[in-house]
């Protein structure tokens, strides 16, 4: 039994970073039905963001003043590239065909890798992110199952994010806004809803939240790359969906589900398709089933009416 | 859409593709100061996470190549460097192959780092009788050795693909008997990436290991590009392994073993040479503290006839280190450059002929290399199959054994 609690930790620790960067899809799908296959990219940028944020602090500065200013560093570099992207890239195309804004997602996300591959200083292969958060002590939450520090704060982090943003949208006054922009984009604006704030308040916070995951991202693994939002971006993207694309609680439910379903599929799929390698094999499986029997996904209703 | 649209924006376009074909086919021999120029063409990783072994193969070729061209060894030619970047990828490696075989002054290749690329570039080198050597593949397959380990006979598939580095079912057993023999593994766990290179190395080590008397546990895999492997370790970890062996390269195996010792699963990692690279260490950290690692050939600085080759790089201030191929890659220009000479020495040669002349030359080749000597079997297959292994000792892969494989 150890070995399942352990592998539940695995899980729940997965799925909170899908889940945090799985947000970023969704709300901006809510709103401007565009699939923002760049918002990987702005993940990546919190970890490069935050890199760049320690090593412009004095050596020796303690964690504790190091770490926060590092999640502040992440969320300023992701914010500002998501903004400079909705307005340069996105806003032109606002009332263009649906395929436009999505080949454009696609080219910001390639231009963003190479930006980072070729302009930030040795970043053609793996750079070394501080290891402010010991990976070596462990949690102990049973005789056998344990959860390491970075773990911990890379669930921590995705909770409280998790909460504010959903306290968020509820009950601020900028919140009920983005609701009844994603209901009805024309009423809204009739109703003196300044929509085009809304949509880049949208994209801020889905780029503070990845930042958050791709700063945790960096604190667990010891190393931030250009190429690691490719891979996160489309498993976030694959949890929104089968959460249900526009749907908040959806894109948290997705991300821990697609994170069980990898880390338990690791563990017990049956043997010729067990094993590391088929676990994304599994993660489609379920996406496909869920789909075929909810194309809306788990919880989005909204979408249909929408579509 | 009306037509004049579409012709205004199909027409720069075709004027773009015009100009730029122009371009490509002006590369061929430039006359500078009456000397022809021959082209040694490099494909190898040159950006991602590869990056830093690949251009330490970038470099040793350039290094050669100047050396050449100060020497004046192919006489009456100037020789340049064209390095191609396959970005560790077998489709990007076809299209870039198929570019250097048609530029004609390409008259050799050293390459690819991968063995999964080298299985799209050799065929299409194959097709223009282009000498590849490679300074690192050593999948079993690449030169139909895989037929003799289920007891077929062996084909050579691509008859201008040649390495210096002996293969995985040598490499894999040899490391198998390090494991069962010298560091007394008892229980083995194996992971591997399902890339050509690294299951074929952890299969020929499995076989081996057994055969020896270890008990191996059922394999796991993982996808290469991946980070978190928590779920893998918590299965491993149930079945109490003392010793893992890795069959990939660097950048999943030092995640794996620091994931591994933060989860306490405190027991040496060992990989091929995939793993052996500085980078290895620098992002595993203390974690990677006692690994093993196995290389193919004697280590660089070990060798009495590398020390000048080290100074020499050392002297040309690359930005990236030797690498665990840099020496081969060389090695491998060196062998190319002497056929080249053989071959124009005996009267002008251009196009096909010389290409054709060149990869006879380096079949027949009985160069006295910096890592060895080195000549080729039938197959493309070097003769000489001395190993490394390494460990890691103070933040540095320090050679525990080099021996000749039996």
């Amino acid at each position: 039994m150890d070995v399942f609690f352990q592998q539940l930790v695995n899980a729940i620790v997965l799925g909170a970073t899908y889940g945090l960067v799985a947000l970023g899809y969704t709300m901006v799908y809510g709103i401007v039905q565009l699939i923002n296959f760049a918002h990987g990219e702005i993940y990546m940028l919190g970890g490069f963001g935050a890199l760049t944020t320690y090593l412009a602090l004095p050596s020796g500065t303690p964690a504790g003043i190091a770490l926060p200013l590092m999640l502040v560093g992440g969320i300023v570099v992701s914010v500002t590239a998501a903004v400079i992207m909705e307005r340069f890239a996105y806003r032109p195309l606002r009332s263009a065909p649906r395929l436009a804004p999505l080949i454009t997602a696609i080219g910001v996300s390639v231009f963003l890798q190479e930006l980072v591959r070729n302009f930030y200083p040795h970043a053609k292969s793996a750079r070394n992110f501080p290891q402010l958060v010991n990976p070596d002590y462990q949690v102990k939450l049973g005789s056998n199952v344990q959860i390491s520090a970075p773990q911990l704060l890379t669930v921590a982090v995705a909770l409280v994010g998790m909460v504010a943003l959903s306290t968020f949208v509820r009950r601020s006054r900028t919140g009920r806004a983005m609701q009844a922009t994603a209901q009805d984009p024309d009423t809204a604006r009739l109703m003196g809803i300044d929509t085009d704030r809304i949509i880049v308040t949208a994209f801020v916070l889905g780029a503070a939240l990845a930042a958050l995951a791709g700063v945790s991202s960096g604190l667990q693994f010891g190393q931030v790359d250009f190429h690691m939002g490719f891979i996160t971006g489309v498993k976030a993207f694959t949890a929104a969906v089968l959460g249900g694309i526009g749907n908040i609680s959806g894109a948290v439910l997705g991300g821990f589900i697609l994170g069980l379903v990898e880390v338990m599929a690791t563990q017990y799929a049956p043997d010729p398709f067990s094993g590391g390698a088929w676990k994304d094999a599994w993660s489609f499986v379920v996406l496909i089933i869920v789909l075929v029997f909810r194309p809306t996904g788990l919880l989005g209703e909204r979408v249909a009416a929408r579509a | 859409m009306h037509p004049p649209r579409l012709v205004r924006i199909a027409a720069p376009l075709l004027i773009g593709a015009l100009v730029l074909s122009a371009c490509g086919s002006k590369k061929e021999s430039g006359s500078s100061s009456g000397s022809k120029t021959l082209t040694i063409g490099v494909v190898a990783p040159l950006s991602g996470d590869l990056s830093a072994v690949g251009n330490g193969i970038k470099n040793g070729v350039d290094l050669a190549i100047k050396q050449a061209n100060e020497k004046k060894t192919v006489k009456g030619y100037t020789l340049t460097v064209d390095a191609q970047d396959d970005t560790a990828k077998a489709d990007v490696g076809a299209t870039v192959a198929a570019k250097l075989v048609a530029e004609s002054g390409v008259v050799g290749v050293v390459g690819p780092l991968n063995s999964s690329v080298a299985k799209s570039v050799a065929p299409v080198m194959a097709q223009a009788n282009l000498v590849v050597i490679s300074p690192s593949n050593s999948n079993v397959d690449l030169t139909g050795r895989g037929a003799l380990l289920t007891g077929g006979t062996q084909v050579r598939p691509y008859k201008s693909y040649f390495r210096v580095v002996a293969s995985d079912d040598i490499q894999g057993p040899f490391a198998a008997q390090f494991a069962v023999k010298t560091v007394m593994a008892k229980t083995i766990a194996i992971v591997h990436d399902k890339k050509a290179y690294g299951q074929g190395l952890a299969e020929a080590f499995a076989k081996e290991a057994k055969k020896d008397g270890a008990t191996v546990l059922k394999t796991e895999t993982i996808n290469p590009g991946d980070k978190d492997f928590s779920a893998t370790i918590t299965k491993l970890k149930a079945e109490k392994p003392d010793f893992l062996f890795y069959g990939g390269e660097y950048p999943e195996a030092s995640l794996l073993t620091k994931q591994l010792k933060s989860a306490g699963l405190k027991i040496p990692l060992m990989g091929g040479d995939g793993v052996q690279a500085d980078d290895y260490i620098k992002i595993a950290g203390a974690a990677a503290e006692g690994d093993y690692a196995t290389a193919l050939g004697a280590p660089t600085d070990s060798l009495a006839s590398a020390k000048q080759f080290v100074t020499d790089y050392a002297a040309a201030k690359y930005a990236d280190p030797i690498g665990p191929y840099g020496a081969y890659a060389y090695d491998a220009a060196n062998v190319i450059i002497a056929a080249l000479a053989t071959s124009t020495a005996s009267g002008s040669k251009s196009g096909q002929a010389l290409r054709d002349d060149v990869t006879k030359g380096v079949q027949d080749a009985n160069y006295d290399g910096i890592t060895g000597k080195i000549t080729f079997d039938a197959f493309g297959d070097t003769t000489v199959k001395v190993l490394t292994v390494y460990q890691v000792k103070g933040g540095k892969f320090v050679a525990a054994k080099t021996d000749t494989f039996k």
